[in-house]
């Protein structure tokens, strides 16, 4: 049965009402298309998403912080009138120390290291300001000959040509580097260097020693540098705001939202992408299908191998999109006191990983399967900054948790009370009493992720985010961007540039394609 | 996580023998051997000539074993093969196989082969070279068991016009009504396999085997073949043979897709000529998308046959739109002087427009005359390059004479 021809056919259906799927429809709707989301679960907000964990409690489950969104993103889909509001701005960093008191990440500086700290972050600054444009814009393809192609390349050449020779040598010469390295001959403070090489690693499957994680970092501070006015953020009312903003963005524009709608299949008519077949069997038609499921779960699952060629298949087969990173979710019956933290620094994040050895230890375990015995966290107490959370007087601590590898040896059935014993013991170092305090928990290893969300391989950037699977070689080498090779098929989540983390960026990107090739 | 076992150490041992290697090395009176997907193959037994007339004038065998062949099942096979081959596998009969192409995502070939479909479920792949990646690669997501069994089959190709008189006084009752492309389960004291099939455009079969019957399968065929002329022959004579059918060879018509290391060197079906094995109706297969670009965009070149002047073969004769051999236009790939059709044959890769039949083109031969390079610009004319292709080879029953 041919689905195009039914006369109510929408002009895009947008698979997953997470942030880039909200995203992707706000942005079509706006320019005037019909647009439907489907939603497999029974709320939105996909990895962007604040759920009650303990009667009471409520966290956000996937990502905790936004730091990367786009100013001008949140502008053009007026995200603050749609009641994204936030509950702390610019929040600082701490660095946790067992036997030293908490080390103010942003503003340490000390002696003779002053000086090159300043020039550290400035030259990175610079940098990463050079690449944003990069991070934000759609690569170029590769062989198109296309007049857009050829003007891109020019583009970020010449962003990075303008960065000055000193600074553009210093690129290339730190570039592929591993941030321990890097962080070594910069400075001498291991608590400072520990602080800042977890930024490289939050999330990925590397460890400070890994190749390629100076550019994690400078990957990151990219995305900050497009978010620059708001700084780390929290929204009131957790992660799920910015996705009920979105929505509501989505949704003023005329799109529809439809929740506990999952999509069994992408139906491939005559070698075009003519609507889906949810899991009752119930077709939707439509003029393109925009998938923001990761690449695995649309290609292999929803459209399937045998319309696509098999050289492609096997390149997203070997997609690499483990995830490593667990979150932590704890009710407390109390403010946590953590051992010299002065109270208003309580909304800050909070880091455990005290140098970059203890990072590199703690990563070592993952390679062989196990959870490592002193984990590395990022902890956050939005209670702290937002009451709307947990009730009068308690408080929501939410971390996430490096390095959970999702095949844990002996199985996460067995090993999750362990490792949450592991956590609580960790904590009970640098808070104590917290144990005590504790009311509920809930550890979210990579296959809970896999499954709470339907991430295949539970990884937060639906694939790991590296040099081999960056810009022009994302998803896969030959498929960069958006539009695939059969007719009306979009990809628009985190697995194409410039992946995971709440950015947005890759909806945005998708829609404006889609536009461009006036579908 | 897993550990793998380490990988066969092939590189250790040396070529591996073909079952029928005793007898090969026997009977080989020049010690001509080459190598051959791993396994070790007779180039030349006595001279080329006398292993070609055997082919043309009466009966030829030679070894196939070396042929790459899988086992294809499983519930998903024929979707499977669907959208691994540019032709429709579904349409396939049991007992019967098919010449097939397959292609990468930029729909260039792989390699060519044949599909047996042996019975309701099983399939057999046969290639001149290996495919194990390449097939490993499609089968993901499809509920299919591939294996290798190259070294569990033994194959001999009997070709020639006593082919079909040949197998039946060896025992194989009712072979003549064997049709082309059909198989059939035979007995000649050993069971066979037999394929009314083969790579010398004649009237011949392929007969396949477990390497156990292979020595008593090739000696009972010398005993009856020797009042029917029957020779062993070794590639160099077959090679003869395959340029008068017209058939493509890889590495030497064309580079593998998977071989090919320089940009724009890996060629398509449309290229080579061969869109009649090109199926775009069938639903999607691996390079299908590029295949219908390719044809949109027109051809840019296309494998040819070629008349050249004179009686010295074309090798690797560089072709030229006008006789002062300014614009250049093509390669020859493949040349010979044709001892059956008397003629000067050659297979070439000609650009667009030089390429339609009835092009005049011209052919800059070197000539190596006792180490005094002469260049001869002959005449070319650019014609079907199917040169041989005798009425026995189709008619069913087969001549048994």
């Amino acid at each position: 049965m041919s689905l195009r021809a039914s006369s109510n056919a929408v002009d895009c259906l947008v698979i997953g009402a997470g942030h880039n799927g909200l995203v992707c429809a706000a942005v079509l709707a706006r320019a005037g298309r019909s647009v439907l989301v489907l939603e497999a679960g029974q709320t939105i907000g996909g990895a962007s998403v604040t759920r009650e964990f303990a009667p009471g409690f409520r966290v956000s489950a996937g990502a905790h912080l936004l730091h990367s969104m786009p100013a001008t993103l949140r502008h053009e889909l007026r995200l603050e009138q749609h009641g994204l509001i936030a509950a702390a701005t610019r929040m600082p960093t701490t660095a946790l120390l067992e036997h030293a008191p908490p080390l103010a990440v942003e503003a340490w500086a000390c002696g003779v290291e002053s000086e090159a700290r300043a020039a550290f972050d400035a030259r990175m600054r610079r940098v990463a300001r050079a690449l944003a444009p990069i991070i934000e814009r759609r690569p170029p393809r590769i062989g198109s000959g296309g007049m857009r192609d050829v003007l891109e390349w020019l583009r970020s050449a010449l962003r990075l040509r303008l960065l000055g020779r000193r600074d553009l040598r210093e690129l290339l010469r730190v570039g592929g580097m591993n941030v321990y390295d890097l962080l070594e001959e910069q400075f001498e403070s291991v608590a400072l260097q520990g602080a800042l090489a977890l930024d490289a690693v939050l999330g990925s499957n590397f460890g400070p020693r890994s190749p390629g994680t100076v550019f994690t970092l400078l990957y990151r501070m990219a995305g900050q540098e497009l978010a620059l006015a708001e700084g780390t953020e929290l929204p009131r009312g957790g992660m799920g705001a910015v996705c009920a903003a979105l929505a509501a963005a989505a949704t003023a524009a005329g799109a529809a939202v439809r929740t506990g709608a999952p999509v069994a299949r992408i139906v491939i008519d005559a070698d075009r992408a003519s609507g889906v077949e949810l899991a009752d069997g119930e077709r939707i038609a439509a003029r393109t299908v925009i998938s923001s499921a990761d690449p695995k779960t649309t290609l292999l699952r929803l459209v399937g191998p045998r319309h696509l060629d098999a050289g492609f298949v096997r390149r997203v087969d070997r997609l690499r999109g483990r995830g490593l990173a667990a979150k932590l979710h704890l009710a407390l019956d109390r403010a946590p006191a953590f051992t010299g933290l002065e109270p208003g620094r309580l909304g800050s994040r909070l880091l455990i990983a005290p140098s970059m050895a203890y990072v590199e230890r703690a990563f070592d375990h993952s390679k062989y399967g196990e959870f490592a015995p002193e984990p590395v966290m990022e902890i956050t107490v939005p209670s702290a900054v937002d009451p709307t959370l947990a009730p009068q007087g308690r408080h929501v601590l939410s971390a996430v948790v490096q390095y959970a590898p999702y095949e844990l040896k002996g199985g996460w059935s067995d090993g999750r009370a362990g490792a949450i014993e592991r956590l609580l013991g960790m904590l009970e170092r640098h808070a104590p009493g917290l144990r005590d305090s504790v009311v509920g928990a809930e550890l979210l290893a990579p296959p809970d992720i896999e499954r709470e969300f339907r991430i295949d391989g539970g990884h937060w950037h639906h694939a790991e985010l590296a040099f081999d699977q960056f810009h022009l070689l994302r998803p896969v080498p030959g498929a960069s961007g958006h539009r695939l090779d059969i007719p009306g098929l979009y990809l628009c989540g985190a697995g194409c540039h410039p992946g995971g983390g709440v950015i947005g960026l890759a909806g945005r990107n998708a829609a404006r394609c889609l536009l461009e090739h006036g579908e | 996580m897993s550990d793998r076992p380490d990988p066969p150490a092939h590189y250790r041992e040396p070529l591996l023998q073909t079952p029928f290697h005793a007898r090969a090395r026997a009977l080989s009176q020049v010690d001509q051997f080459t190598p051959w997907s791993g396994y070790t193959t007779v180039d030349v037994f006595t001279t080329v000539e006398q292993e070609y007339f055997a082919i043309r004038n009466a009966a030829a065998l030679y070894d196939l074993t070396p042929m790459s062949k899988y086992r294809i099942g499983g519930p998903d096979a024929v979707d499977f093969l669907d959208r691994l081959l540019t032709r429709r596998a579904s349409g396939l009969a049991p007992g019967r196989l098919a010449y097939c192409l397959w292609c990468d995502d930029d729909g260039h070939l792989v390699d060519d082969g044949t599909l047996f479909r042996l019975d309701e479920t099983e399939y057999r792949l046969c290639a001149a070279s290996r495919q194990l990646d390449w097939l490993a690669a499609s089968a993901i997501g499809f509920d299919v068991q591939i294996d290798e069994v190259t070294a569990q089959i033994a194959a001999l190709a009997l070709q020639g016009p006593t082919s079909c008189s040949v197998l039946k006084a060896a025992g194989l009752v009712g072979i003549e009504h064997l049709k082309p492309f059909q198989l059939g389960r035979y007995d000649c004291g050993w069971p066979l396999i037999v394929s009314r099939s083969g790579f010398t455009g004649d009237l011949g079969y392929e007969l396949w085997m477990e390497p156990d019957h292979a020595l008593g399968v090739w000696d009972r065929l010398h005993e009856v073949g020797r009042s029917r002329g029957l020779r062993a022959i070794g590639s160099k004579a077959l090679n003869v043979a395959r340029i008068e059918a017209g058939f493509i060879a890889p590495n030497i018509d064309f580079i593998p897709a998977s071989h090919a290391l320089r940009a724009n060197r890996a060629r398509s079906p449309l290229e080579l000529g061969l869109e009649r094995f090109v199926d775009f109706d069938k639903g999607h297969f691996t390079g299908r998308r590029a295949l219908l670009a390719e044809r949109e965009r027109g051809p840019r070149r296309r494998l040819v046959g070629l008349d050249v002047g004179g009686n010295k073969p074309a090798h690797d004769a560089l072709l030229y739109a006008e006789r002062a051999g300014r614009r250049e236009v093509g390669a020859v790939t493949s040349a010979v002087w044709s001892p059956t059709c008397k003629r000067n044959i050659a297979l070439a890769m000609v650009n667009w427009p030089h390429c339609t039949e009835g092009s005049a083109l011209w052919a800059d031969i070197y000539l190596n005359r006792e180490l005094v390079w002469e260049r001869r610009m002959t005449a070319a004319r650019v014609v079907d390059r199917v040169f041989f292709s005798p009425e026995r080879r189709r008619r069913t029953p087969a001549v048994d004479a």
